[in-house]
């Protein structure tokens, strides 16, 4: 049995037959081709996932297409031209804020929604904001100072 | 000028393809036509295979293909233990991809479907009829090793894989002499390395060629390749092992497994690729894990605290089966650090590797030596409560005075270099550490558990010389070998065989090459992780790849160095010994108008118009390194803690972090290290640690229940360091990969230990969990 969807990915219709089960991450990486957003674990624990759906942070095997359809997603592909790049992914860079990059997409997504909520966060914050996503290799310290970074780059206090 | 890029903590180049979600990690990889594989695991830890009866899975929506142990016994051979430590009456018990016959963890495979989509196959799993007959189950590897346990290989009684002992000085008659003797059981339980990203293997065979072609989450393609080689008969230079963006593995990735026989397998069977990829639980279930250690350790020492000997007892679990690497971890890797950075000249130890039922454990962050670290540091602070002196002044007056170019140590290594009494006098000043013991009788006035604890360790690395990983049984060797080709236009690639996965080393080689031969480091482009273009060898584990591959590239690039020298001696009409060398420029000796730049070489080396009698055109070298010794860097780590005797809960408050690895080439990615490494040692002192049920069922399943560290839980971590060459290194480095996670376990074990003292708490297993640290004060409140 599938179904019918059609979701907006970074701007760009793409429509498809899905089963009713299939998670919104496995639309974004097959259907869509899109494999910046990842699957690091199946318990909806790691944000790897993580993406915007209609302009919220949301972890994306949490979702199922089906409930997605009609929606509009963007995904790490979709925040710059991978030329010119979002103010995170600059600061991500300058501050050594990843290793292996694997938690990066998931990790600047989050921290993208984290800075619209709260555009001058104190480390603390920072850190709080961003428990729900897993680094196994940076020990978040870089990452904190990326996103303090980030936030100053993108006119917060 | 360019050269000063060495020593830099310039910006990482591998970083604008993985911040913008544009690299490709191997499940990233489409191959057109890939079916997709899931296995069947054992749900039993311990069982008897009667019947597998995988005919239900056949007619399934999307099913290709299920095979099961009838299908590659005999096809497949085992998956081989690569590390077969002599003397040690190492059994190595059979290890099939697919069990036939017996099961022997939770995760073991007993059964693949290929169909379609992911989805399908997995669904599939379902309807294969497996008759387990389940047998006794033993978790713990000391309760393993006793007479009556329940055997897990026919021919291996008490589940002893082997028995490796130590002996340097006269131990016996050190504790006989002992002013003072201190003891403990120690238990490091395992620990699942979790790299963010899920291991995964991509297979394409094409029988019109007969080759192979494996992408693969690996740490090392070339090894993977050998091993490939050995299961699948395929020959070697007929595979092509690709590891291409890999996201961590701290590891878990060095070892081959069984899935990516099974996937090669499936592959070959039905002439498409065929693409698996683990789950996280499955992971959790099937990726080797670390540690796994009882040690029964002693120490003995003078009334004023001077350390006369060491005694160890251990029981290092293997799992169900033997892993690639698994038995040197917690022997060589281990017993061979027992002296750490302190003067200990009598020492002794057996390690028992044991069979037990669980996951295979295998090479860990760290591996051998965070075991090591954390007995020795544990003791030490037992001796300076035992003699009532600050455990930083017992450390300092056993440490082994500064030397720059060997020491040897009771179990038979020699040392680099080492200056472990500055290291410690660093970290004890950053931390402050007079103000840290004032504030902290402060604290206790008021009634408050505040906690200090000191480590100082050194760690073996640079892994390591051949001959000497021949004599230790390591079937394989431990070079490193590098090509630096240089294109007309002055560009250049250089071609390495060991491939990171995290540690940047893309940026850091290039730094090499930028600082030996005086070129932009935008002109150099890093090639790994593809056996087919690069040349040979062992891989990026044991702190290694920046030590030895950084060495192979430096002769390579000092070979490009010496042919330049000599085509711009005949271009400039000089003699060789004339021109001199600077910054990318070659001189004839007092008229430094008179040159040729390093691009104005490749250029004319690679046209070849007008090249010296006798000299071949090109301007390409390649080099194989094989170190002369390993690398022993080291450090001093202080933690600070609270903790809340009502509650049992730990307040981690500070952490300041001295090490040093040698000369560093990039600062910014030394300094990534330290914080990702000390984060990854927290982690077992406070919260990690892989539980086993009595049935051998995996209660830490999933990240719900598994409490790795997250960001809100952790201070900043405060790193400086320190720089004391490697004396036989071409570069003076040393490595720094592991550092952090050798020392952060029982600095953060001794601080809280240290802030339950006054409660008389003298002992808690790790992890330090609330409920643990609760109930232990409880106990000592109680008198117990
Ligand atoms: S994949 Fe881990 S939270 Fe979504
Ligand atoms: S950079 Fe590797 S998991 Fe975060």
């Amino acid at each position: 049995m599938t179904v019918p969807v059609e979701i907006t990915i970074n701007g760009k219709a793409c429509a498809g037959d899905v089963e009713e089960r299939q998670l919104l991450v496995h639309f974004i990486r097959e259907n869509a081709g899109l494999t910046g957003t990842k699957v690091g674990c199946d318990t909806s624990q790691c944000g790897t996932c993580t993406v915007q759906l209609d302009g919220v942070s949301a972890k994306a095997c949490t979702v199922l297409t089906v409930q997605a359809s009609g929606s509009s997603v963007t995904t790490i592909e979709g925040i710059s031209d991978g030329v010119d790049l979002h103010p995170l992914q600059e600061a991500f860079w300058n501050n050594h804020g990843l290793q292996c990059g694997f938690c990066t997409p998931g990790m600047i997504m989050a921290a993208n929604e984290l800075l619209r909520n709260n555009p001058s966060p104190t480390r603390e914050e920072i850190r709080h904001g961003l428990e729900g996503n897993i680094c196994r290799c940076t020990g978040y310290q870089n990452i904190v100072s990326a996103v303090e970074d980030a936030a100053k780059a993108m006119g917060g206090r | 000028m360019t050269t000063r890029i060495f020593g830099s903590g310039i910006r990482r180049r591998e970083d604008p393809r993985l911040i913008t979600g544009r690299a490709s990690y191997t499940d990233d990889i489409k191959l057109p036509g890939t079916l997709h594989a899931a296995i069947l695991r054992s749900p039993y830890a311990h069982a008897n295979i009667k019947a597998v009866d995988a005919s239900g899975a056949a007619g399934q929506p999307g099913v290709v293909a299920v095979y099961t142990g009838e299908d590659t016994d005999g096809v497949l051979n085992g998956l081989p233990c690569a590390w077969l430590i002599p003397g040690s009456d190492l059994k190595t018990p059979a290890h099939p991809a697919i069990a036939k016959d017996k099961v022997r963890y939770v995760g073991d495979a007993v059964a693949v479907v290929v169909a379609e989509s992911r989805y399908q196959a997995e669904d599939a799993l379902e309807h294969i009829a497996v008759d387990y007959e389940p047998l006794d189950v033993v978790v713990s590897p000391k309760a393993a090793a006793q007479d009556g346990a329940p055997q897990l290989h026919e021919d291996v009684p008490n589940n002893i894989a082997f028995t490796w002992a130590l002996a340097g000085g006269d131990t016996d008659a050190a504790f006989a002499d002992a002013a003072v003797t201190v003891s403990d059981t120690i238990t490091l339980p395992r620990l699942i390395a979790n790299p963010m990203e899920p291991r995964s293997a991509l297979a394409q065979w094409s029988a019109a060629s007969g080759e192979l072609t494996l992408w693969n989450t690996t740490q090392n393609p070339h090894i993977a390749r050998f091993v490939t080689c050995v299961v699948t008969g395929v020959p070697e230079h007929k595979i092509r092992v690709i590891a291409p963006e890999v996201g961590g593995g701290f590891g878990s990735k060095i070892p081959f497994y069984a899935d990516e026989a099974i996937t090669a397998f499936c592959s070959m069977k039905l002439g498409v690729p065929v693409k698996w990829t683990e789950t996280r639980s499955e992971n959790y279930l099937i990726t080797t894990q670390g540690r796994d250690h009882i040690e029964e350790v002693e120490m003995a020492a003078t009334s004023d605290g001077v350390i006369t000997g060491l005694r160890t007892t251990v029981y290092a679990g293997m799992g169900g089966y033997l892993s690639t690497a698994a038995p040197g971890v917690p022997t060589i890797l281990h017993g061979l650090m027992y002296s750490g950075p302190y003067n200990i000249p009598n020492i002794s130890g057996t390690v028992y590797g044991v069979f037990n039922n669980g996951a295979p454990v295998d090479a860990y962050r760290g591996a051998g030596r965070p075991e090591a670290t954390m007995l020795l540091e544990r003791m030490v602070d037992l001796v300076a409560a035992a003699v009532g002196q600050d455990p930083a002044e017992v450390r300092r007056k056993n440490l082994i005075p500064k030397f720059e170019n060997g020491h040897d140590v009771a179990t038979g290594i020699t040392y680099d270099s080492g200056d472990y009494e500055s290291a410690l006098d660093s970290c004890l000043s950053a931390a402050g550490y007079e103000a840290l013991r004032a504030e902290q009788a402060q604290a206790r006035a008021e009634g408050r558990c505040v906690g200090v604890g000191v480590s100082s360790y050194v760690e073996i690395c640079g892994l390591g010389p051949s001959q000497v990983a021949g004599a230790v049984g390591f079937q394989g060797g431990l070079w490193e070998s590098a090509i630096i080709r240089f294109y007309p236009t002055g560009k250049a690639n250089v071609m390495v065989g060991s491939s990171p996965h995290g540690q940047g080393e893309e940026t850091t080689f290039a730094q090499i090459v930028a600082g030996e031969l005086g070129v932009d480091v935008d002109d150099v482009e890093v090639i790994h992780g593809d056996t087919d273009t690069t040349p040979m060898g062992w891989g990026t584990y044991g702190s290694r790849t920046t030590a030895v591959s950084g060495a192979a590239i430096t002769v390579a690039a000092r070979k490009i160095k010496e042919k330049s020298r000599a085509l711009a001696a005949h271009l400039l009409e000089a003699a060789p010994e004339d021109i001199e060398y600077e910054d990318g420029r070659f001189y004839v000796r007092g008229s430094p108008d008179q040159h040729k730049t390093i691009q104005d070489i490749a250029l004319m080396a690679n046209v070849a118009w007008n090249m010296p009698e006798g000299m071949e055109p090109g301007l390409e070298a390649s080099a194989f390194y094989d170190p002369p010794n390993f690398t022993y860097p080291f450090g001093a780590h202080v933690a600070v803690v609270e903790v809340d005797p009502e509650t049992g809960h730990i307040d981690l408050q500070r952490y300041v972090a001295v090490d040093d690895c040698g000369v560093q080439i990039n600062p910014m990615i030394v300094e990534g290290q330290v914080h990702g490494g000390v984060v990854q040692g927290v982690g077992p002192a406070l919260w990690e640690g892989a539980v086993y049920d009595d049935d051998g069922q995996l209660v830490t399943g999933s990240m719900l229940d598994y409490a790795l560290p997250r960001a809100d839980l952790l201070p900043d971590i405060e790193v400086s360091s320190n720089s004391t060459p490697s004396p036989h290194h071409p570069l003076g480095v040393k490595g720094i990969g592991e550092a952090g996670t050798i020392a952060s376990t029982p600095t953060v074990y001794n601080a809280v230990m240290d802030a339950l003292r006054p409660l008389g708490v003298t002992r808690v297993d790790m992890p330090l969990t609330p409920e643990k640290v609760w109930r232990a004060i409880n106990d000592a409140r109680n008198g117990g």
